[in-house]
Formats: structure tokens, C-alpha cells, sequence
């Protein structure tokens, strides 16, 4: 999984989703959603960068926005060298070659009324790719990379277990030989057993292929195996982002410190430890807070948080945070809080 | 966690049997399930969808829906008394008031026209005959005990203007509003937010602890489980395949299927390493229940099986104080 140097393969600059929403009228103020404010990122070729967060977070508009599927009010996205949040008809059909997507729900994102090999078969034929005669090969072969028999091709969705119609939606996702794929909470969904599978099934086609996964996460211990850089998202903003190693060895956001501190672990180093909480709920993503988006939840936060919202800012190589009470030198707020024991206030 | 001794001992379950009736045949969806609960514990109930963890509580509740199901069996007594014994006036008197359960999904279990307060009252009303006045203002301690911010303006509000963290505190208003001896958790945090499941995991401590209440916690995630519980049950297909005090399970597990259900899942740590090996797999999936053969259920999946394991069902073997598990391993004395 090398990074090939020169142009990453996806470039996002100052992404923005917003959505108009409430009553819409003549005398009516418009109100907005602003689901995605502002994100910028670089994924270089074959490499899986992550985005995790909480519901709200933007996370899951961000992938939609790079799939085109979600209007975009501003900001650039480029794929492979080309103007993705451009383009259009043509143009736009032959990048989405280029990029496909694994849904959450594989309960609801086949149709059921399709049998499996015609879903996989699908994207070649609207797509135009390779020749129509070569195509019933390259189903059947798509379907022994993602580990189902052949002969299940003539089967519908309801007739596979849940592991195996995201199997189905990852050779749908492979099949117009795609170099970025985005995975949506591709094993949310999933039974415990089942996740591991699927996420190694993952590993083994991005090795062979050197495939590119923009992967949205909510979930810290999957994003920490499969990603190799990630950004951890709070309504509609990247407050931080970092490789997989430095993110996890010194989280500096304290909303990253928190949201580890809060995962369950089985782990026996991690056992006992205190978890962090934060009061209520994230606040609406209409009507938001100038300053620092996390203020009102932070247990660090002082005047500046609310009044100015924070610069982003590079404290290890390749580690970037957007936090006012991260020090130059990096040294995060929550450094001088235990986790072992006593409790959680500044 | 010491050996329960009889006298703290709330709930005790002994070979339970509980079968449906399907298109495909009978469906022993539990089979000989024995365990005891006592005052103050947290007791887990881990395993896949479909191995009978859900099932189990709704058995304790008196909610196995009937038909297609059917108590064939076994005896579950709570403080002396066999409920399935028991009349449906009587379980009536019990659910909600002694043993209480909260849902998975705060946004299904609570009823849309029906104010929060309304829904709280109902169970204090209907169990403690107070009048609606009395069990509105006791609403709302329990909203201050949920640690719900203006419980006075909350009680007059709808489940839609509710946030899922407040709506799963409202459920546990509900479960506690008579001061229950157990409350059934099943997956209470599975759509709920890893911040605000931190919050209500607090609270559910706070309240265990205040109350010394016991509490049946069922989940599929390890890591709740090692965070949350003092003694495990691991459930498959049916049956209680091994049972621990938690520590011991997490350092020591004995079935096969619950080292597979403790590696198979990625575990967050602060120093990742560099290289990643590949996931534990369990492969396959549950078997249906209608097609389980005299052998262990999880023959087909295992990674150790033997000749034997096809013939016959393994029955719990002691593998150390409080601990059991149900495999042929353990009888060839060569573990895995």
C-alpha cells in the first residue's frame, strides 16, 4: 500500500453541503443545514483514509457529495487529475466509472427483485464497459474475488445472509473497475462474526487492485485497522486528522479524546480505564454557535473558544487540529486529566 | 465475583426449553438454558443475532409470543415463585413493577401521541395506584434521576422532541418509575451514539449501584460487555455455550466460538502497530434453528472439530471456579 508520490487520486477543497430546510416562503429568512462546512482532504492512490464521527457529524453527506449524490454549494472535489464537482452528462457519467460506493444496509441497498449476478452486471452494461460478450466472464469472475460461488448468480438478494449481500454490493461497487471506492459503514450492519470478514475481504481487494477507500466510520476500532489516515469530523467540520499511528498514540482534539475515551474495549489495556463524558448532545447544525463548534460541549473551553473559531493547524508532521487550547509545542488540553482514575474535570 | 449464596439469589432459570413453531419444522430457539441472578449484579448475555439472548428476556417478561411459541419446559423462579406458574393477572402485577426491560430502539418503544410524562405515569398509575397527578410529579423526580435537564417542561413534551440519548432515558424513567429488582437491558445503547452510550452506561451504574438493582445486560459487543458486567453468559444457537465471571472470560475463553467472538472484532489501542495482521474470521453464519443436527451447533464453523463433535452435543464442563463451557475440547483435555 504504497503512496505513489505526485497527485493524490482524490483532492477535496473547501467542500460545502448545505441545505435549505423549515418553511420555505416568499417573507420567510431561509434557514440552513450546514451539513458539510468547509472540508478539505487529499487521498493519495491506494491508500484508505477514513472519516469518523457522530450521527450528524457530516460524515456520510461528505461521501455522498464525493459520489455526486449530494448537492454541492461550494468548494472543489478532483478525481484523478479531473474537475469531479463540475462535471456534468458525459463527462460526469465517464468519472463515475471512476468512483463507486458500498452502502451500510445491504438489506436495502440490492433490490430484491434482481437476481444477484444481474445486480453485479448492472453497472458493466450501463456503464458501456469492456465488451458486451466478455461481460457474463467478468461477473462470474467478480463473484469468486468477493468469495461467492459462480453458480449464485442466479439466486435473489433475500436468499443470501447479510456478510453475503455485501459481498454482492462490493462486486457491484468493483465491477466498472472503479479507482476510488467509498464505503459508507460498509459493516454497520453486520453481525460481530460477520464484520471481520467483510473488513478483510476489503484489505485483500485493495492489495490486488491498489484500490483507493474513502471509508466513514463511526467506529474508532474499525477505522484504526483499516485506515491509514483519518479525519474525525464534528457537524460539518474536520477538527482533526492524522495518520492512523499519531492520531491514536496523542489525539489532540479533545472531542477525539473524549470519543476514544467513550469506546467500550475489551482490551485488556484498556479495562478500567475512565471514560470521559460529555454533557448532552451535539448541537443542531442550523443554528450554530460562532467560535468553536465543540465549545459548548468542551470541558476545556474558555472565552476565545466561543467567540472565534479556531484555525487549523499542523502540530506533528502530517497532524493537523483545530483547537484553540492545543499548544505550539503539542500539548493538548486534557494532557494533565488521568484517564485510570479520578474524575474527568479540568 | 464471589459465588451468589442462596439467600441474595433473585431469579434462577433451570433448563429452560422454549420452542416455535416454523414453516420448516419445530425450532428449539432455547434449549436447557440454566443461570441465576442475584441481588446487584450485572450479568451479560453475549452472542450473534439469533442465538436466543433476546429471547431469553422475553421468556423472563412472559412475552413469548404464543403461538407460534411455546414454553415447553423448565422452570424460571423469581424470589421463590415459578413464573410460568404464574397467572397472567400475576405476571401482569410483576412486569413493569419488579422486573422491568428497555428496548433496543428508543424510537420504536416509546408511543408517538402520548406525552413523556403521560407514558411514565401510566406504569405508577396502573402499579402503585397513585392518581395521575401524584404520578406525574413522581414523573418527574425520575426524570432528575435520569439526569434529564427541565424535567417540568419535559413531561409535557412528545418522543419526537427528543433527542435518542433522552428518549433512551426516558425508556429507563419508565423501567425504574416502581423501583424494579431487575431491569433487562437488551442492546440499550446499539443505536445510540458512542458519547451518549458512555452517558447512559453511567447512569445504568449509578442506578445498579444506588438500588442495588440486578441487571441483564445483552449485547454483541465485547467491549460492552467487558466494561458493563461482572459474570457472562456466551449464547449459540439456543444454548448457553459457556459461562464466566468476565475477567476470567476475556483472559480465558474456552469455546472456540467465544475466542472467535472476542478476536474476530478489531480493539482500539493507543499504540497501533505499524503492520496489521488479518481479522480472526468465524466463518459462516447461525445455523437456522430448524435444521440443527444431534451434534454441537457450532460443528460447522469451528475450527476444531473433530469426529465426535458430529455425533454428539457436548454437555458444560467446569473449566475452573465459576466457569464452564460446553465442548468436546475440554472433555480431551487439550484445549484450543
Amino acid at each position: 500500500m504504497s503512496a505513489s508520490a505526485g497527485q493524490p487520486l482524490l483532492k477535496v477543497r473547501d467542500l460545502k453541503v448545505h441545505f435549505r430546510t423549515g418553511s420555505k416562503g416568499p417573507f420567510r429568512k431561509p434557514t440552513f443545514v450546514h451539513a458539510v462546512d468547509g472540508v478539505s482532504f487529499d487521498v493519495p492512490k491506494g491508500t484508505t483514509f477514513g472519516i469518523v464521527g457522530e450521527s450528524g457529524s457530516g460524515k456520510s453527506t461528505t461521501a455522498l457529495a464525493i459520489m455526486r449524490l449530494a448537492p454541492i454549494t461550494g468548494g472543489t472535489i478532483d478525481l484523478a487529475g479531473a474537475r469531479l464537482s463540475e462535471a456534468e452528462g458525459n463527462e460526469l457519467l465517464a468519472l463515475r466509472r471512476k468512483a463507486q460506493i458500498i452502502f451500510q444496509d445491504p438489506y436495502s441497498s440490492l433490490s430484491p427483485r434482481m437476481r444477484a449476478g444481474a445486480i453485479v452486471r448492472e453497472p458493466l452494461d450501463l456503464m458501456d464497459v469492456g465488451a458486451p460478450e466478455d461481460r457474463d466472464r467478468r461477473v462470474a469472475d467478480l463473484f469468486g474475488k468477493v468469495g461467492l460461488r459462480a453458480e449464485q448468480q442466479a439466486l435473489f438478494p433475500h436468499q443470501f445472509s447479510g456478510g453475503q449481500r455485501q459481498r454482492i454490493g462490493v462486486a457491484r461497487a468493483l465491477a466498472s473497475q472503479p479507482d476510488l471506492i467509498v464505503c459508507d459503514e460498509p459493516v454497520s450492519a453486520l453481525d460481530v462474526a460477520i464484520q471481520a470478514q467483510i473488513l478483510n475481504l476489503l484489505r485483500a481487494l485493495q492489495r490486488e487492485f491498489e484500490l483507493t477507500y474513502l471509508f466513514i466510520s463511526h467506529d474508532l476500532a474499525v477505522v484504526q485497522y483499516i485506515c491509514d489516515e483519518i479525519a474525525v469530523m464534528y457537524l460539518g467540520e474536520i477538527v482533526e486528522q492524522a495518520d492512523r499511528i499519531s492520531l491514536f498514540k496523542r489525539p489532540l482534539h479533545p472531542y477525539t479524546w473524549a470519543l476514544l475515551s467513550a469506546v467500550p474495549s475489551a482490551a485488556s489495556k484498556r479495562r478500567g480505564r475512565r471514560r470521559v463524558s460529555l454533557e448532552g448532545d451535539p448541537p443542531s447544525p442550523i443554528d450554530l454557535p460562532p467560535g468553536c463548534r465543540f465549545a459548548g460541549r468542551c470541558p476545556f473551553a474558555e472565552d476565545i473558544c466561543r467567540a472565534e473559531a479556531p484555525a487549523r493547524r499542523e502540530i506533528f508532521p502530517k497532524h493537523w487540529v483545530s483547537c484553540h487550547r492545543v499548544g505550539d509545542d503539542g500539548v493538548p488540553p486534557h494532557r494533565t486529566v488521568p484517564l485510570s482514575n479520578g474524575p474527568a474535570e479540568p | 465475583m464471589p459465588a451468589a449464596d442462596d439467600s441474595s439469589t433473585l431469579l434462577e432459570v433451570r433448563n429452560l426449553q422454549v420452542d416455535f413453531r416454523t414453516r420448516h419444522g419445530i425450532a428449539h430457539v432455547l434449549d436447557g438454558i440454566e443461570f441465576s441472578l442475584s441481588k446487584g449484579e450485572i450479568l451479560g448475555i453475549v452472542g450473534e443475532s439469533g442465538c436466543g439472548k433476546s429471547m431469553t428476556a422475553l421468556a423472563i417478561m412472559g412475552l413469548i409470543p404464543s403461538p407460534p411459541g411455546k414454553v415447553a419446559g423448565g422452570e424460571i423462579v423469581y424470589r421463590g415463585e415459578n413464573l410460568l406458574k404464574a397467572s397472567k393477572e400475576r405476571m401482569r402485577r410483576i412486569r413493569g413493577n419488579r422486573i422491568s426491560m428497555i428496548f433496543q430502539e428508543p424510537m420504536t418503544a416509546l408511543n408517538p401521541v402520548f406525552t413523556v410524562g403521560d407514558q411514565i405515569a401510566e406504569s405508577i398509575v396502573l402499579h402503585q395506584g397513585l392518581t395521575r397527578r401524584a404520578a406525574l410529579d413522581r414523573a418527574v423526580e425520575l426524570l432528575r434521576e435520569v439526569h434529564i435537564p427541565a424535567p417540568e417542561r419535559r413531561i409535557g413534551e412528545y418522543p419526537h422532541q427528543l433527542s435518542g440519548g433522552m428518549r433512551q432515558r426516558i425508556m429507563i424513567a419508565i423501567a425504574l418509575a416502581c423501583e424494579p429488582d431487575i431491569l433487562i437491558a437488551d442492546e440499550p445503547t446499539t443505536a445510540l451514539d458512542v458519547t451518549v452510550q458512555a452517558q447512559v452506561f453511567d447512569l445504568l451504574l449509578e442506578l445498579q449501584q444506588d438500588r442495588d438493582m440486578a441487571i441483564v445486560m445483552i449485547t454483541h459487543d465485547m467491549g460492552v460487555i467487558a466494561e458493563m458486567t461482572g459474570r457472562v453468559l456466551v449464547m449459540y444457537a439456543g444454548r448457553i455455550i459457556e459461562t464466566a465471571a468476565v475477567d476470567d472470560l476475556l483472559q480465558n475463553p474456552q469455546h472456540p466460538y467465544t475466542r472467535g467472538l472476542i478476536a474476530c472484532v478489531p480493539q482500539l489501542s493507543d499504540e497501533p502497530e505499524a503492520e496489521r495482521a488479518a481479522l480472526m474470521e468465524i466463518p459462516g453464519v447461525v445455523p437456522p434453528l430448524t435444521e440443527l443436527g444431534v451434534g454441537c451447533a457450532f460443528e460447522p464453523r469451528c475450527g476444531f472439530r473433530m469426529p465426535v463433535c458430529v455425533q454428539s452435543r457436548p454437555s458444560p464442563v467446569a473449566a475452573g471456579a465459576g466457569h464452564s463451557a460446553a465442548c468436546w475440547l475440554m472433555e480431551e483435555g487439550d484445549r484450543p
